[in-house]
């Protein structure tokens, strides 16, 4: 088992890392969602494939970068985040929270099974990108550009995200509403306006990485799968932190990488999950949460 | 979501036009194989299977309110324990059954156990049965005994001789054996929820410390919902193993299977005793209609995008499903009967 | 029969209860009464098991009841209502009180006969059938009574119950609880801030602020401490000096 020569090892990291990068970007748009708003947008990982299929068409049609793509399919996205949510998910706020979990549920099989229809269940990807064969070698190992790039610009769009909430008016309002709900409303400000921006973003984060995962692969179907992996790794963080997503990402981005070398590749998700059962279990707060 | 079990108990409480609506129902179900085709029949027995395996689900998340979705962990289990044993050492599937319910009773014992006394409620614990049902689900990926990715096959025989102790045998066969289990289980659950535990249930559902305050030891109560709900599941997987022949882990412990247990129960109405019942027929009559469709037209997921239209609409609009509100309309009972 | 010892309990750093201790004899109606904030629900949940206490003791009928969990509690015989009630909304009020009177009985049958008669008792019989979530607030008040009392408490804990309710339906409160008491001998503890039912029912009370004991004994004597009536009117000063 453990009988590999260290590079590989070595790569196997930097492989998890940069992935980790993406993994961590998609999961702060869902863990602010449920910080902010106590909603859980169990349509996440279809969010992000619907990202994706909008990248592969502007690949298609013009060969358009999707890394590119994504200053059109971001605000594009969260557009469409921002209208589900003051046409449908607002309506949701006061209900039971299980009716809130099956709408989402409902609108992720609408979005599976109608990419299904239109796009078909085979894999597609962005494969002929200029760099696609590239790569850079650093102390004896080769990063693949692809990889690179595509961590590279999801740490742009964390960097922005951390500013946007630090630093904007209206990032600190989100942050104040989440804290308080009633406050906020005393203090007047609009917080269905405020939830709206949130869910956009929410849906901006998850597109923008379906974005850079077009560069390798995807299929309608594999959209539950990344609404789990973005639960993962949200809960192991943390419901509400965004550098818990973001380190949350890191460490499930690296642990499948490992242990799909270690093990094998079809075993990389068993760790994830059974790090989620505990972190359950033992601190559902997660490494770095609030209580939700 | 819904209120009031029966004051009553017995059938005798039931108005005469709900109890005569009963007994023809149950006399079209029981005449059924006489007069419709093998087709239809097989849409029947889907529509049964829903019925069933819905009608659990229902046990633990309408009557006790806790949510699952990972269900499909136990039909799996279900399935693979009867499957296996079948098999391997050739023993029937009904001895095979009790071992299933048995054992898919320990998982629910164990999630909930675990679950509830850490205090795990809501989103995280209905998270937490997600990645039970996935972490099974890899598991058995690499399980080679009952055959790993591949999956287990169970030996056909042909369809015409009757063997029941093998459940080996035609159409009508597999339907009676399912309609028998609905019926079952729609007694074991009326009966349930005019007892004790059910009064439980449905206190913890609506108000965990009111109920706690009560007397109720939640703990207890919870964990017995999960075990109840996982056994009866566990049926559904026994006849899902015999039925199919054939399953993997891939697709019997998926998350869709999980959803689509419960697409039936939330279109019918989440907590009452009927409402699985005529969600999961309406959903299976639905889907052949949208197969048929789909076939003709050419285009996949077409069902599944209509599922999933559905149940937004009735979330949004009917989230209490749409027997509560048929009922009356039907003149079969008062708002708050089941 | 009630004895509190010595109870305390903080929140991060804050003494909500300190060191506190006071008795309700059996068969009387005892009142926790005091300024908002002065930690009066605080010791309830420390009673019923709804908080753990960081020190001290609650004892009921000599036996040691301190950090038993609320439903343990509540077979030793604790009876609680909350302070915003709580009805189990989708069940009719009958229904409600059934679960209640199922704490003694494993027969829904008998627990029928039981609700119909606490029912009656708060005269509250032609609502049986009524879903809980319809009902007024003084309805849902008397429901919380009501499923209190069906599960046969030694000693029935009341937060603030008269809360909220017009001076005829707090003397119909009143009317009930005195009845209660001399029929069937049953112990009251209330928390309440309407003094016309504390001076109205009780027979002894106990003042508490910021977790402390101020006073405690007769009605007369206590509403005439100085003590207490400088821990109302310091609140109220206070509350002056802001404004």
């Amino acid at each position: 088992m453990f009988d590999l020569p260290t590079f590989i090892y070595v790569d196997s990291a930097i492989r998890g890392l940069l992935q980790g990068a993406v993994y961590g970007m998609m999961a702060i748009g869902l863990s602010i969602v449920f910080g902010v708003m106590k909603v859980v947008n169990f349509a996440h990982g279809e969010m992000l494939i619907l990202g994706g299929y909008l990248a592969f068409m502007l690949y298609s049609w013009f060969a358009l970068d999707p890394i590119i793509a994504i200053a059109l399919i971001g605000p594009l996205m969260f557009a469409f985040g921002a209208v589900l949510q003051r046409t449908l998910v607002d309506k949701f706020i006061d209900r039971p929270q299980h009716q809130q979990f099956l709408l989402m549920i409902g609108m992720a099989l609408v979005l599976v099974n109608g990419l299904d229809m239109i796009f078909g269940p085979d894999a597609r990807g962005a494969h002929e990108v200029p760099y696609a064969f590239d790569s850079y070698e650093v102390g004896g190992i080769f990063i693949d550009a692809v990889r690179l790039y595509k961590a590279a610009a999801a740490l742009v769009m964390v960097a922005f995200l951390f500013w946007f909430f630090k630093a904007t008016r209206t990032g600190k309002a989100i942050r104040a509403a989440a804290d308080n709900y009633r406050g906020a409303l005393v203090v007047g400000l609009n917080v269905s306006r405020l939830y709206a921006i949130t869910f956009g973003i929410g849906a901006a984060c998850a597109g923008a990485a379906g974005c850079l995962l077009v560069l390798d692969d995807i299929t309608p179907h594999a959209g539950p799968g990344f609404t789990l992996l973005a639960f993962t790794i949200v809960i192991i963080g943390g419901l509400g932190s965004m550098p818990g997503a973001l380190l949350g990402g890191v460490l499930i981005g690296v642990s499948e990488a490992m242990a799909g070398v270690i093990f094998q590749p079809s075993l990389k998700s068993i760790f994830s999950y059974g790090l989620l059962i505990l972190v359950l279990l033992f601190r559902p707060a997660g490494l770095m949460g609030k209580r939700a | 979501m819904n209120p009031s079990p029966r004051h009553d108990g017995g059938l005798a409480g039931l108005p005469r036009r709900a109890l005569v609506a009963l007994v023809v129902f149950a006399a079209a179900l029981i005449a059924a194989p006489g007069f419709v085709d093998d087709y239809i029949l097989s849409v029947l027995i889907l529509g049964l299977y829903f019925a069933l395996v819905g009608q659990a689900w229902n046990v633990m998340t309408g009557f006790c309110g806790q949510l699952s979705l990972g269900h499909a962990l136990y039909i799996g289990l279900g399935a693979y324990t009867a499957g296996a044993l079948f098999v391997r050492f050739e023993i029937s599937p009904w001895i095979g059954l009790p071992v299933a319910m048995v054992v898919a009773g320990l998982a629910g014992a164990l999630i909930g156990f675990l679950s509830f006394r850490f205090g795990i409620r809501g989103v995280y614990f209905a998270l937490l049965t997600i990645a039970f049902a996935e972490f099974t689900r890899i598991l058995f990926d690499h399980w080679g005994w009952v055959g790993g990715s591949s999956g287990l096959y169970l030996p056909v025989t042909e369809r015409t001789q009757v063997d029941l102790w093998s459940l080996r045998g035609p159409l009508w066969m597999f339907y009676y054996v399912i309609l028998a289990a609905v019926g079952l289980a729609f007694l074991v659950c009326r009966r349930l929820l005019n007892a004790k535990i059910g009064y439980y249930w449905l206190a913890i559902r609506e108000d965990q410390e009111a109920a706690q305050a009560m007397g109720i030891d939640i703990l207890r109560y919870k964990v017995l919902a999960v075990v109840v709900s996982a056994m009866m599941t566990a049926f559904g997987g026994v006849f899902y193993a015999f039925y199919y022949n054939q399953f993997y882990p891939e697709t019997i412990f998926n998350i869709d299977k999980s959803i689509e247990i419960l697409l039936g129960v939330i279109v019918g109405g989440i907590g009452t005793l009927f409402g699985p019942i005529l969600g999961a027929f309406a959903l299976a009559g639905i889907g052949e209609v949208l197969i048929w469709f789909q076939d003709l037209v050419g285009v996949r997921g077409l069902k599944l995008l209509t599922y999933g239209v559905v149940l937004m609409i009735i979330i949004l609009a009917k989230p209490d499903g749409l027997w509560p509100w048929l009922r009356p309309l039907l003149g079969l009972g008062r708002r708050d009967r089941a | 029969m009630l004895e509190v010892r010595d109870l305390s309990k903080s929140f991060r750093g804050l003494k909500a209860v300190n060191g506190l201790g006071f008795r309700v004899e059996k068969g009387t109606i005892g009142a926790l009464i005091g300024p908002n904030g002065a930690g009066k629900t605080t010791v309830f949940n420390l009673i019923t098991g709804a908080l753990k206490a960081d020190s001290g003791q609650v004892l009921l009928d000599g036996r040691e009841i301190t950090g038993l969990r609320p439903d343990q509690a509540c077979h030793a015989g604790i009876g609680r209502t909350f302070q915003v009630a709580r009805p189990l909304a989708e069940l009719s009020v009958e229904d409600n009180v059934i679960v209640g009177a199922l704490r003694a009985t494993g027969s829904v049958a008998e627990a029928r006969q039981k609700a119909r008669a606490v029912l009656d008792l708060l005269d509250f019989g032609r609502e049986a059938e009524k879903p809980a979530h319809e009902l007024t607030l003084p309805d849902r008040k008397r429901l919380e009574v009501a499923k209190a009392l069906a599960t046969g408490p030694r000693i029935l804990l009341l937060d603030e119950v008269m809360a909220g309710l017009r001076p005829t339906e707090t003397d119909r409160m009143v009317a009930t609880f005195r009845r209660l008491n001399q029929e069937t001998g049953l112990t009251i503890l209330l928390i309440e801030h309407v003094m016309r039912a504390v001076m109205a029912l009780s027979q002894s009370v106990t003042v508490i602020n910021h977790g402390t004991l101020i006073a405690s004994g007769k009605p007369e004597t206590v509403v005439r401490d100085p003590a207490v009536l400088e821990c109302y009117l310091g609140q109220e000063e206070d509350e002056a000096a802001h404004a």
